[in-house]
């Protein structure tokens, strides 16, 4: 996994509540087999105006230029700027694997869906919750501010912009560690294998039915 | 200390503390679909690593099968590439799995229960949203993502943190025509998408105790559209009753331990929940859903609410979205709405019960002529055998409906079964999101019943039960 450690980029406003992983990336798209490619089809029923199916070549489809994503000013973001409960519904990791391929590196809300929340961290992704107050500001902002950046430091835990402006964010410190390590949490895990097998020997004598 | 039924699930699964916080908690079974598991066997090859106990994963392929004329294999090149990855996968690393011809395929979350993989006071996961059903157990059960799909297999245990604890109680009798599914969207329409979000939710209260099994599964079930993870209920009597003699349940020699120990997974008197909600079940109505999110959700008798009346700007906005995407306005009476599409299947509600309670709608009754589609797609092969030797089959194909094989056909449109754009559809799902059920689609969420009636009707209307 990408180490995570600092980024300074556009973010890109998605003004709706309740986003759900179905609208992040549609089923048709959940068939490949791969974990990478699916970044063209990202948002991909309010991305473009025609049916997308996998493997069509999305450069010649219809845009829907009203979409935010496909708004000039926003190209390069590697910031989502969202509302309460994003990523609810289905479980799927296509979800932080297109917006992963598509270029988003961190995504500021007030509440996300639990799933979907701890699939980003699994894919170098850094989720933030913020106060709705301090997210209404940072719409404000970018929406005045055209090419205006936000920079995120996971080290400090900070949110810069708008030269001196500064949030603080709150993140549990075993995710934070794996994000700025880059870290294998299967790896990590191994590291206790005599513990897991200590479990299940004690486990054996008490639920004999599960073993 | 007073412990919850979370509590006793959670503590007896914890295999180490780490100092930041989070658990390593032991998951005793993995069930594994063709959607979501690919790429995890790919990370397990990749870093040559081996399952940790193989006998701990159940498989079977469930969203993208077809549901009818399975002679012909699957059609769709990208689908029977997907399947064909599961079937080659669990070959190679020598996983169970009921497989397309096999007359216990079916959704996985239907399967197991059926085949007591699924028993009280265990740990469940699976790469589905949706497997907070096998809470209904008296197990602890959670959806989890790909990544985390691999961590089990590897390693039989994930890094958890522990969620807050909240209880859901619904309390006296249920009216005529209601059911889990009602009870379920009339908590989620009161609580909100988001309102169980970092919350395992246990439902208790004596109305949740008087449903079945099959009930039980569909509420908690819908667990994870109010934003928990796991929802789930004590064990009693009705669930042992259901899990003796079923075929990966404790044998003849363990059960009566096995029993004696799942007994003591219910919430101890005085257990600290950090939120309690109570409703009332005699003012649960019949439900319908009217709009894009699980929790847009009214009685049969009520009219599409005004977003004019909501004062919250972003809410406001959301419904008026949701009504244009519906194509419906604000003050219609919900009962006068006509559909296009019925589809009564899925993990929520495509058991024995739920088929039972649409024959018995549909007997001697016709599906209207404004239907152009009424799908009956049964959980698993053995529920489709058991309809059969019941005759719901020729009571629902006399009547109209369509009997099909079995998997998660409309509920997410991964197969050939989905809506046109702008088809309006009665479901028994569980996601009424913008084209779930096919692109431009409309879905309602109701009950099998509500569902039947649609369907005989041509419009939502208030369940005759008699």
């Amino acid at each position: 996994m990408e180490k995570f450690t600092e980024i300074t980029a556009i973010a890109v406003p998605l003004d709706r509540v309740n986003v759900d992983t179905d609208a992040i990336i549609p089923k048709q798209f959940l068939k490949s087999i791969q974990r990478s490619g699916f970044g063209p089809n990202l948002f991909d029923e309010w991305r473009y105006l025609d049916h997308g199916e996998p493997g069509m070549d999305n450069s010649t489809r219809q845009i829907n230029p009203d979409f935010v994503l496909n708004q000039a000013r926003y190209a390069n973001a590697k910031i989502l700027l969202a509302r309460d409960n994003f990523g609810c519904g289905s479980s799927r990791e296509h979800a932080p694997w297109a917006l992963e391929d598509f270029g988003i590196r961190v995504i500021i809300a007030p509440s996300f869906a639990d799933i979907f929340y701890n699939n980003c961290f699994k894919n170098g992704l850094l989720p933030i919750v913020l106060p709705e107050a301090q997210v209404n500001d940072l719409f404000d902002f970018i929406e005045a501010n055209e090419g205006g950046q936000l920079t995120v430091d996971l080290q400090e835990q900070k949110i810069h912009y708008n030269k001196t402006s500064e949030l603080s964010f709150e993140l549990d410190q075993f995710r934070r560690h794996c994000l700025l390590e880059g870290l294998d949490e299967i790896g990590l895990t191994l590291e206790h294998s005599d513990d897991i097998k200590a479990y299940e020997e004690k486990q054996k004598a008490i639920t004999p039915w599960l073993f | 200390m007073a412990k919850t039924l979370y509590d006793k699930l959670w503590d007896s699964h914890v295999v180490r503390e780490n100092d930041d916080g989070t658990s390593l908690l032991y998951i005793d079974r993995q069930l594994i679909h063709e959607v979501t598991s690919p790429q995890a066997f790919e990370g397990l090859r990749l870093a040559d690593r081996q399952p940790w106990k193989l006998s701990a994963n159940l498989a079977t392929p469930d969203h993208n099968v077809p549901t009818a004329n399975r002679e012909q294999g699957i059609i769709d090149p990208v689908s029977k590439l997907q399947v064909d990855t599961l079937d080659e996968n669990c070959d190679l690393f020598g996983i169970t799995e009921f497989k397309m011809g096999d007359i216990r395929q079916g959704i996985v979350h239907v399967i197991s229960p059926e085949q007591g993989a699924t028993l009280p006071a265990m740990t469940l996961v699976c790469g589905d949203s949706h497997t907070s059903t096998h809470g209904a157990f008296g197990a602890l059960a959670f959806g989890i993502g790909t990544s985390e799909v691999e961590h089990v297999l590897a390693t039989q245990c994930l890094i958890q943190k522990k969620s807050k604890n909240m209880r859901i109680d619904v309390n006296g009798k249920l009216n005529s025509g209601v059911t889990a599914k009602d009870v379920i969207l009339a908590i989620i329409g009161k609580i909100g998408t988001a309102g169980g979000t970092g919350y395992a939710i246990e439902f208790a209260g004596d109305a949740i105790r008087s449903l079945s099994m099959e009930g039980r599964m569909t509420l908690s079930n819908m667990a994870i559209e109010a934003g928990a993870r796991a929802g789930m209920i004590a064990v009693d009597q009705t669930t042992i009753d259901f899990v003796k003699g079923r075929a990966y349940a404790p044998t003849e020699a363990q059960w009566l331990s096995a029993v004696d120990y799942w007994r003591d997974f219910k919430s101890d008197d005085g257990a600290y929940f950090d939120k309690i909600i109570s409703l009332d079940a005699s003012d649960i109505q019949p439900q319908v859903t009217w709009g894009t999110s699980p929790e847009m959700t009214i009685s049969i008798d009520a009219l599409i609410p005004d977003p004019e009346q909501e004062n919250d700007a972003v809410k406001k906005e959301g419904m008026q979205a949701a009504l244009d995407y519906m194509g419906l306005k604000a003050g219609q009476a919900i009962n006068e709405i006509p559909v296009d599409v019925v589809f009564i299947g899925s993990c929520t509600n495509s058991r024995i019960e739920d088929i039972r309670a649409a024959a018995h709608i549909a007997k001697g009754k016709q599906v209207a002529g404004n239907i152009k589609q009424a799908l009956v797609v049964p959980g698993s092969g053995l529920i489709k055998a058991q309809a059969e030797k019941e005759g719901l089959d020729k009571i629902l194909l006399a009547a109209g409906f369509q009997w099909r094989e079995p998997g998660c056909s409309m509920c997410l449109a991964m197969n050939a079964d989905r809506l046109e754009p702008q088809e309006r559809c009665a479901s028994t799902s569980n996601r009424n999101f913008e084209g779930r059920q096919g692109q431009g689609g409309r879905t309602h969420l109701v009950s099998p019943a509500m569902a039947a009636a649609a369907a005989i009707a041509g419009h939502f209307t208030r369940i005759d039960a008699r």
